[in-house]
């Protein structure tokens, strides 16, 4: 049974990360980032390492998907571009 | 540098990561099984320092040399998006609100549920911090929350409001003055982690919050004068 919850965890992991990189555009991929952040995050929890999971979470599913959306936005503006 | 020879370096570090990664996985302990070397000798000096939560025993006790060198890190790059992301001489900086970033249009559903969850974030991040030596979570997992918690404000879409709850040289001084006093602690010695989780989540709640802050003046207020004209979002 535990073993069940570890490969499904690592199986989602795994999905969400070839997901991450097949997104082509960069503001779409700081999304799914952002998901794959979560699953990571329940896999930490599976392995019992609650606080890795906290700090996961925390960081990789707000902060780097926020600063890379931030970074992204930026470079548009500067560009002129509309979209 | 050339390309080529660019690629030659590039893959003679590669082969070499790849070789040492590979001999130190060979002697890896066995996933999930009962031999932990280092585990065992960190949990018996954890209980002999007769603390509840082992993890933060072995991050501020044991280990509170690594910790303060993680500490300096988050301290370095919130340092470099300040210096780096200054305005400089071409950039003009408007004023939060010059061109009605907020409260802009958004939801009502998505402002309710900011402000809403504003405090309660904000008191979550507090439990986190000072809940580190007892239950999972601790000073760093506390101060990512504290940090990121303000910016839902963003999220409601009053870019000024978030602007006013955030003084950047307060920040600054707090995450100076923690990354200060954690060092301090951690030359003390072993049996402070209720001080060092509340410095700790000081210093990475400030350093996040400055980092943040710099991103967002680059994405929303910092124009050049050539390409800034007439571009009002």
């Amino acid at each position: 049974m535990a073993d069940a919850v570890l490969i499904v965890a690592l199986a989602l992991a795994v999905v969400m990360a070839t997901a991450v990189v097949l997104t082509r555009d960069p503001a779409r991929q700081a999304i799914v980032l952002s998901a794959y952040g979560v699953t990571l995050g329940i896999l930490f929890l599976v392995l019992q390492a609650p606080d890795v999971a906290l700090s996961q979470i925390a960081v990789g599913t707000v902060v780097v998907p926020l600063v890379v959306i931030l970074a992204i936005h930026a470079i548009r503006r500067q560009h002129g571009e509309r979209r | 540098m050339s390309h080529r020879a660019r690629f030659a370096v590039f893959v003679i570090g590669v082969a070499g990561l790849a070789v040492l990664y590979v001999l130190a996985a060979f002697r890896l302990p066995d996933f999930g099984g009962r031999f932990h070397p280092y585990g065992e000798r960190a949990v018996t000096s954890a209980i002999a320092e007769r603390t509840k939560n082992v993890v933060s025993s072995v991050n501020f006790d044991q280990r509170a040399f690594d910790t303060v060198g993680e500490e300096l890190i988050l301290f370095a790059s919130a340092l470099g998006a300040v210096v780096l992301l200054r305005t400089v001489r071409r950039e003009r900086e408007e004023e939060a609100g010059e061109h009605g970033y907020g409260p802009a249009d958004v939801f009502d559903a998505l402002r309710l549920t900011g402000y809403a969850l504003l405090p309660v974030t904000l008191l979550i991040g507090v439990y986190i911090v000072a809940h580190g030596h007892l239950s999972p979570g601790g000073g760093f997992q506390g101060g990512v929350v504290l940090g990121t918690a303000l910016h839902l404000l963003y999220l409601t879409g009053d870019y000024p409001a978030l602007d006013r709850l955030r003084p950047v040289p307060a920040f600054e001084a707090g995450e100076a003055l923690a990354a200060g006093v954690f060092v301090i602690l951690g030359l003390a010695g072993a049996g402070l982690v209720i001080p060092m989780n509340a410095m700790v989540g000081l210093e990475v709640g400030c350093a996040i919050v400055l980092v943040l802050t710099k991103f967002f003046e680059q994405a929303l207020l910092v124009r050049t004068d050539e390409a800034g004209k007439g571009e009002g979002t």
